[in-house]
């Protein structure tokens, strides 16, 4: 056996005793994507589901004299309170402190104003900076609005004007993105996760089998054997590989279980992680598990200790899944110089793949830049390990 | 066989080796005595390869070690400074690693480890995993992974750093052992007294360079003190006042 395949059996070995490695990667990494990316997702979508149905409550000022408003609003699952404030002022320090979502304050004079023709006014007490009031202020000025419309429809009809007239415009919207493409956006967190646990299940053994190793002394008898420099390097690069490989493996078929669980389709979306899509992801994906275990191995290589390792190891955890969230954030189209960017160009491909689209060939074959950017920082480690500084 | 040369080793400002000689023959046990930071841990790692002399020739067995660190690799057995086993593994695996790395395989490697198991008595362990060792087991399975390939030469650094009274005596037996094997066993210590029972030769390196080269008759006499640990002292003081003439 060459010296390489004699080291990454070692190494595996070691690897495979050690418990904090096969946790992390086997368990901890796998499933703490799928969790919390649940999690998440639920939360989400209940968050949708639950606009729609539950009822709000709404405190009212001068309430009394718009009874049939209040009425209105009941059908509408707005639930006025008249009791709760005693004025407008009250109102207003609630909904600044937001201890209410939303207030309506109806003018003393709303009654009359109806009753003349004139607008009958109605104020809406919001604060627009509370982002989680904002589903609560648009039902209620939807509803509202429904009432004002219905008052006008009757007047027109009344004077025996058609009131269709007063409607130039018929504003309709024709969504034509299919369920599985709707469902892109939650998704889109997933391959943020795929990549976190791809690192995490083999950050681990790359510290263990670099830094470890020099801080139990285990390194310098090591250099002095015959084996060369490139060989024990690339024997260790490739344990790390087999354990991201794995990591990734058992996080797809976590997710694909997990997905399953979601009622993603109560708000008309599917996901499709058919057994055949995700073996589409793994292998495009697989290319990452090459460039996190060169870029982990390098960086554990400059420490001298465990702890130091696991500082900067998860430093370096963060930044290759960054673009993600970049183009998540502000969604872009996949193109051939995109493929270019480590994580981006997975992140990309793996989204077509769950819409059930294919992608360009070319750009599979680009996207080996990240095989390339991991097998560099596997050679800048052997030219760490050919240096004396390693032994400092 | 060792020849060393005027070696120089600088670390940035530090200079380590000011010029350092020494010749260590086969079936000899060569002692490298020094005060902390003298040099010897520094010139044993230029003769193990994982360190490069800045100037300097230093030759095992006829190949100098900057030209061709492999070939010198294969031929020398070294036990460095606190050095470690590897934990998760056995006694066995540890040593059949160390085997595999310097070039054994198949049969061979298996008759290698079984007959260094048997020679340093470490049967009752070897197959513990190497995490939960006394003193004495880590040092003998160290010696046994330095040793496994056969080795013309062997460099020890320290090796009874922080070993009780039996793990010593263990080690003194092997490195016997391997003197009347025609080894050539060069090791280093700041301990007069452990140098003087074992050496056949002593070297004395202070401030980086050799201070005297013999026999501990012969270091006697040059120095003119008839106790060695008196001579050490004398040896080391005039390299002191050597060096800081050199500075000043």
């Amino acid at each position: 056996m060459s010296a390489l395949g004699v080291v990454f059996r070692k190494e595996l070995l070691d690897s495979l005793r050690e418990r904090r490695s096969l946790l992390s990667a086997l368990l901890l990494a796998p499933l703490f994507g799928p969790i919390l990316f649940m999690l998440i997702t639920s939360y989400a979508v209940n968050l949708q589901i639950d606009e729609a149905e539950q009822p709000i409550d709404v405190p009212i000022i001068n309430g009394q004299g718009a009874e049939n408003l209040v009425s209105h609003l009941f059908r509408r699952q707005i639930d006025v309170d008249h009791e709760r404030f005693a004025d407008v002022d009250a109102l207003r320090r609630a909904v600044r402190r937001a201890e209410v979502d939303v207030g309506l304050v109806i003018d003393r004079d709303f009654g009359e104003a109806l009753a003349r023709g004139d607008p009958a006014r109605v104020w809406i007490v919001a604060d627009r900076a509370n982002n989680t009031a904002r589903p609560a202020v648009s039902r209620l000025r939807a509803a509202l609005n429904e009432y004002g419309r219905g008052i006008g429809v009757q007047r027109l009809a009344l004077r025996g004007v058609d009131p269709s007239l007063a409607r130039p415009l018929a504003v309709l919207t024709d969504d034509v993105s299919t369920p599985s493409a709707r469902s892109v956006l939650l998704l889109g967190m997933m391959t943020y996760f795929l990549l976190f646990s791809t690192l995490l299940g083999g950050t681990q053994v790359a510290i263990d089998t670099t830094a470890g190793e020099r801080e139990r002394g285990s390194l310098e008898p090591l250099l002095t054997l015959a084996a060369s420099r490139a060989e024990l390097v690339w024997g260790k690069i490739g344990v790390t590989f087999l354990f991201m490989a794995v990591s990734l493996a058992i996080c797809i078929a976590s997710f694909a279980i997990a997905v399953q669980f979601l009622p993603l389709a109560e708000i008309g979306m599917t996901a499709s992680l058919t057994p055949l899509v995700c073996v589409g992801i793994y292998l495009v994906m697989l290319p990452f598990s090459v460039l996190g275990a060169g870029v982990m191995t390098i960086v554990a290589s400059y420490t001298k200790s465990f702890r130091e390792a696991q500082t900067f190891t998860s430093i370096a955890m963060v930044a290759p899944p960054l673009p993600i969230i970049l183009v998540v954030l502000n969604p872009v189209q996949p193109s051939l110089p995109l493929m270019l960017v480590p994580s981006l160009s997975q992140h990309l491909m793996v989204t077509e793949l769950v819409k059930g689209q294919t992608f360009d060939p070319l750009h599979l074959a680009v996207s080996a830049v990240t095989i390339a950017v991991g097998v560099g920082c596997g050679l800048a480690t052997v030219r760490r390990y050919r240096g004396e500084a390693i032994l400092v | 066989m060792i020849e060393v040369e005027g070696l120089t080793k600088r670390f940035g400002k530090v200079e380590a080796l000011r010029g350092v000689s020494l010749s260590a023959a086969d079936g000899r046990i060569t002692g490298l005595l020094g005060p902390n930071g003298a040099g010897k841990s520094t010139t044993l790692r230029i003769l193990c390869t994982i360190l490069k002399a800045d100037s300097g020739v230093a030759r095992i067995g006829g190949v100098d070690v900057g030209e061709d660190p492999v070939a010198v690799r294969r031929t020398i057995g070294v036990l460095p400074h606190n050095s470690n086993l590897f934990g998760n593994l056995s006694a066995r695996e540890n040593i059949a690693y160390y085997a595999a790395l310097q070039g054994l395989d198949g049969l061979a490697l298996d008759r290698a480890v079984e007959r260094i198991i048997e020679r340093l008595d470490i049967g009752p362990f070897a197959n513990r995993r190497a995490k939960g060792f006394s003193q004495g087991e880590r040092l003998r399975v160290a010696l046994a992974r330095a040793l496994v390939h056969e080795p013309a030469t062997l460099i020890l650094d320290e090796p009874t750093n922080g070993l009780d009274v039996m793990a010593t005596r263990d080690l003194r037996d092997v490195i016997l052992e391997r003197r009347d094997d025609g080894c050539c066993v060069l090791f280093s210590s700041h301990i007069m007294q452990e140098v003087a029972v074992l050496c056949d030769r002593i070297v004395i390196v202070a401030g980086g360079t050799t201070v005297v080269d013999g026999s501990a008759d012969e270091i006697r006499v040059a120095t003119g003190c008839d106790d060695l640990e008196d001579a050490f002292v004398a040896a080391v003081a005039s390299a002191d006042d050597a060096s800081a003439q050199a500075d000043g």
